[in-house]
């Protein structure tokens, strides 16, 4: 290589100039692979959000501009007007789904929590041999799609008289979030050293209340992540939300926007892209927050499961 | 635990009249027995996944051989005959060989550009957290509402995707995205990985942050440049988490119904219906269960075989 | 001309949690540090974790860039240059093995970074193998091998490519006691045969004394002393390096304005210092403790300054009978005194000591 400074015996091996040579050369290269960094940023920013751009300026546009093939989408080439995003939350049950979403999504987040919490535990922390397939074992039941599932799920949502009701959803989205979860917590659990549930039995704790006690305190930062990936998933079904309710009062976002504000072959588009807007940004923001958290947690439950 | 063990062999050594007596807690309940906490801790999850996937996933196979109608729900075994049904349907050969496409050229693109954005969102620099932010609205945003709107964007008269294009000179008139069989496919595939790209790099980055930093500094000292490190060293040791990328994002691709059904309706012609959309085609709207179960049951094996590729991947990230 | 130099060094690192920055987070690794190593010498940085050894061996690798001051390799100042363009080779304390790679492949990634033909680069990993006498494992995965082993192949994966200067960090401390011994026996006759520039990073005064041929003290961020390991040991620059070198630490008394300083063994019964230039002290004796033919004297000093407690350290050769609760008169020879100033901490000249000596 003739790039090096030193020959072996410590003598130089280039001038000075050379030297000076080099580091602007390494100068300039750091300087691009910022730009290349921030360019890539940058593109990669458009192409994920554009859209959601595109939906917010949509909006607010007038009839007269939305429906004119050569007006900018990026621009309001006649005043805007609030009138569909009024629209959509006055005339439009957009808020009742809202609500339903926001109930349902909280129901589902405290079953989970109390499903997967006890069973993580039991998987990471109380080594029987049957600990590491049993984990396996749930978190293959998340590969099981609801695009398998939705007509027999019907039948037995029928069968306990949920149909048409939020409640179908309450109890069959578990199904979802818990394995998922369960392998999340499994990470999180592990990372607590041990002697931290062994000093409070020592304390006098029983390993239930060590569990309670000790440990649950320890995994709040998973738990959380845990309850915002479990909303995510809830908010984001649709072929359960679909096959099991039809009338619209019991409705979530997912499925009450794209069913109740297109009648036949009339869209409400302004109408539409606000309630994209208004779903999708809370719930990035939420996400973003813990996402750390989930990056972590997914890598720790698969290494050390 | 060694403390359970010690009760549960009697008492432990000590003079036998029981002057030596080992400090008790007032309730050695149950509390304290490991084998016992264990199961009745995973009871109540593993109960409700039997009954809710385990018991729903044994009906499944049952309505699959059966007559059963929405408007007929009495049951009655028919055998095969369901299958016979739909083997002889030209469009459920269709949407198998739709799904296949799908999935495969979707699953590329995850991979990808999933390990890519996981790269760039890894990276230092000022204003991370929003990009960050932008790059999960396509994941985080519910995938019915994502895909009205791409209904349009990709629209036959006001597309803004068509608009951009016009303005750039790449067309002269409107694509006409959803109207033409070739291009609907490539809409439904293009929403697809735009929504499933920030997951897997979600996934992938999950990988990259595991690396421990001596490893890629070790690298730098010995000389490898940015291109080396990234094959030699990074790609490789986060193979099995890309992997595991990969295949999450086939298999919700595979078993996925909502891009095709609101974006196409699996039209024009059928040329985006997938098997899961046309199982809820014959099975909810059509009214037959049975079909429609049958159908759906075709997703089975192949998600089989993708649940033991994960497993694999999974094993290998173990032993590393 | 030195091998390796840093002049002026300073590094911060701004309080970067969260992408949130505050002034008044900054952290100085590096105060200010001046730094030669000569051609072929062993130099090692000793001192307390977060001290900022590590960073100052990483600044010249080229892993961090310093906030001001230079770093210069072979005459050059390499500020701005990348890793590669400097010739360093480094020993993780973790090692840093590729654990997807063979042993061979670890060993000769740097060659195939130099873009160096095939057959050559496996002629001069082979070589660099049997010279750390790992030619047996060339085939096997890191996770095979054996703490020590691993070492070794981070040493050859060093050597391979003729660096020009080698720089450790904490090579030994993930090995066990007994094997640390003999790698550190080895590091040292390995490092004589190549005659490489070696810089050493650890926080262990024992591998320190034992290796360096030079001893840099850090602390916060700045150099204490640089000596070799007689002159840091018997001659402290300051109270730091009296306290942190030796175990246990010199004895420090104050007396007025100054810290009277003398090592354990130096203080011995007074009828076993046989000088005439001594200073004489009573010690009442609180505990003993006999730690392999040593015996370790707890107590505490009266007479020369304020009542201090010390340590004193006696071979087996002394065998004065002492026992806990008596004083017992002590004795250390006056050469061996060092003076301190007490505020400033640094080394000041001697000053007569009256009450105690000339006995």
């Amino acid at each position: 290589m003739t790039n090096t400074l030193v020959t072996k015996d410590g003598a130089p091996r280039q001038t000075s100039q050379e030297v000076e040579r080099l580091r602007r050369r390494y100068a300039i290269r750091h300087v691009l692979a910022r730009c290349g960094v921030y360019g890539a940023a940058v593109l990669a920013s458009l192409v994920c959000a554009l859209p959601f751009l595109w939906s917010a300026v949509s909006a607010f546009k007038q009839n007269r501009d939305l429906y004119n093939p050569e007006s900018s989408p990026f621009l309001f080439n006649e005043p805007a007007t609030p009138d569909h995003v009024r629209f959509l939350f006055s005339d439009t049950p957009f808020l009742t789904f809202v609500v339903n979403t926001l109930l349902v999504g909280a129901l589902v987040v405290v079953l989970t929590l109390a499903l997967a919490l006890p069973a993580a535990y039991s998987l990471a922390r109380l080594n029987r041999p049957w600990g590491t397939p049993m984990g396996i074992a749930i978190f293959l039941v998340y590969l099981v799609p609801p695009s398998l599932l939705f007509l027999s799920l019907t039948r037995v949502v029928v069968a306990l008289g949920l149909e048409d009701t939020i409640w179908s959803m309450v109890v069959v989205y578990p199904t979802i979030t818990v394995p998922v979860s369960v392998w999340l917590l499994i990470g999180f659990l592990k990372a607590v050293p041990k002697d931290v549930e062994e000093q409070a039995m020592v304390d006098g704790y029983s390993r239930l209340g060590a569990f309670g006690r000790a440990v649950l305190p320890l995994v709040f930062p998973g738990i959380v992540a845990v309850v915002v990936f479990s909303f995510t998933l809830t908010a984001s079904e649709f072929v359960y939300a679909l096959a099991f309710v039809s009338a619209s009062p019991e409705m979530v976002v997912s499925t009450g926007v794209p069913t109740q504000l297109i009648r036949g072959d009339v869209f409400f588009w302004q109408s539409l892209q606000a309630a994209t807007v208004t779903m999708a940004v809370p719930i990035a923001f939420l996400f973003n927050l813990f996402l750390d958290r989930f990056v972590t947690g997914f890598t720790m439950g698969a290494v050390k499961t | 635990m060694t403390h359970a063990r010690m009760r549960r062999g009697g008492p432990p050594a000590g003079p036998p009249d029981g002057r030596f007596r080992p400090a008790r807690r007032s309730k050695p309940g149950l509390a304290d027995r490991e084998g016992f906490l264990a199961w009745a801790m995973l009871l109540p999850s593993v109960v409700y996944i039997i009954a809710l996937v385990g018991v729903p996933f044994l009906l499944a196979i049952a309505f699959a051989f059966s007559d059963v109608t929405t408007g007929d729900p009495s049951y009655d075994f028919v055998g095969f005959r369901n299958f016979e049904a739909i083997f002889d349907d030209r469009v459920f050969w269709r949407s198998l060989v739709n799904t296949v496409v799908f999935t495969v050229i979707t699953m590329i693109f995850i991979v990808l550009l999933g390990k890519i954005l996981a790269n760039i969102l890894v990276a230092d620099f000022r204003g991370k957290w929003f990009v960050r932010f932008l790059v999960l609205l396509p994941w985080t945003t519910p995938v019915a509402l994502s895909t009205i709107s791409w209904l349009w964007f990709l629209d036959s008269i006001y597309s803004p995707v068509d608009w951009v294009l016009r303005q750039l000179g790449v067309i002269d008139t409107n694509v006409v995205w959803l109207g033409r069989p070739s291009a609907a496919m490539v809409s439904v595939i293009a929403v697809q990985v735009w929504r499933l790209t920030p997951l897997a790099a979600v996934i992938v980055m999950a990988g990259l942050v595991a690396i421990p930093r001596d490893i890629d500094e070790a690298a730098r000292i010995d000389g490898a440049g940015f291109w080396r490190r990234m094959f030699e060293v990074t790609i490789p040791l986060t193979l099995p988490v890309i992997a595991v990328a990969g295949l999450f994002g086939a298999i919700m691709t595979f078993t996925d119904m909502t891009v095709s059904y609101v974006l196409t309706r699996g039209g024009p012609t059928h040329s985006t219906d997938v098997l899961a959309s046309w199982a809820y085609f014959r099975g909810i709207e059509g009214g037959d269960v049975g079909q429609g179960a049958a159908i759906a049951l075709f997703l089975f094996p192949i998600l089989l075989a993708g649940a033991i590729a994960i497993l694999r991947a999974v094993r290998r990230l173990e032993s590393q | 001309m030195n091998a390796v130099e840093v002049r002026g060094l300073v590094k911060t690192f701004d309080g970067h949690l969260r992408g949130r920055r505050r002034k008044d987070d900054d952290v100085r690794a590096l105060a200010g540090v001046d730094l030669a190593a000569e051609p072929g010498e062993y130099l090692v940085l000793l001192g307390p974790s977060g001290c900022g050894k590590t960073t100052l061996l990483r600044t010249i690798a080229g892993l961090e860039q310093p906030t001001e001051g230079e770093v210069l390799i072979g005459g050059h100042v390499v500020n701005g240059l990348p890793p590669r363009i400097r010739q360093v080779a480094m020993v993780f304390q973790s090692y840093a093995l590729y654990p997807h790679k063979s042993v061979l492949d670890n060993i000769v990634f740097p060659l195939k970074a130099e873009k160096m033909p095939r057959g050559m680069r496996e002629r001069r990993a082979k070589e660099a193998a049997g010279r750390l006498g790992i030619e047996p494992l060339l085939g096997r995965k890191p996770r095979q091998l054996s703490g020590g082993e691993r070492q070794r192949v981070a040493l050859a994966r060093a050597l391979v490519r003729d660096p020009a200067v080698f720089l450790l960090d904490e090579p030994l401390s993930n090995l066990d006691a007994k094997l640390r011994a003999t790698a550190r026996d080895e590091l040292k006759q390995f490092q004589e045969q190549i005659g490489t520039t070696t810089i050493y990073v650890t926080h262990d005064q024992a591998e320190a004394m034992g290796l360096g041929d030079r001893i840099a003290v850090l602390e916060k961020g700045r150099v204490r002393q640089i000596g070799t390991p007689v002159e840091v040991y018997d001659d402290p620059a300051d109270t730091f390096v009296a306290t942190f070198i030796g175990s246990p630490p010199m004895n420090l008394v104050r007396r007025d304005d100054r810290l009277i300083g003398f090592r354990p063994e130096h203080l011995l019964p007074a009828e076993n210092v046989p000088y005439d230039a001594r200073v004489t002290m009573p010690m009442r004796i609180e505990r003993m403790e006999y730690l392999s033919g040593d015996r370790h004297v707890y107590g505490t000093v009266t007479r020369l300054g304020e009542e201090t407690r010390v340590i004193a350290r006696l071979p087996a050769t002394v065998t004065t009978p002492l026992s806990a609760g008596e004083t017992h008169e002590f004795a250390v020879v006056a050469g061996r005194l060092r003076f301190f100033d007490a505020a400033a901490g640094g080394r000041t000249p001697a000053v007569p000591i009256g009450n105690g000596g000339g006995s």
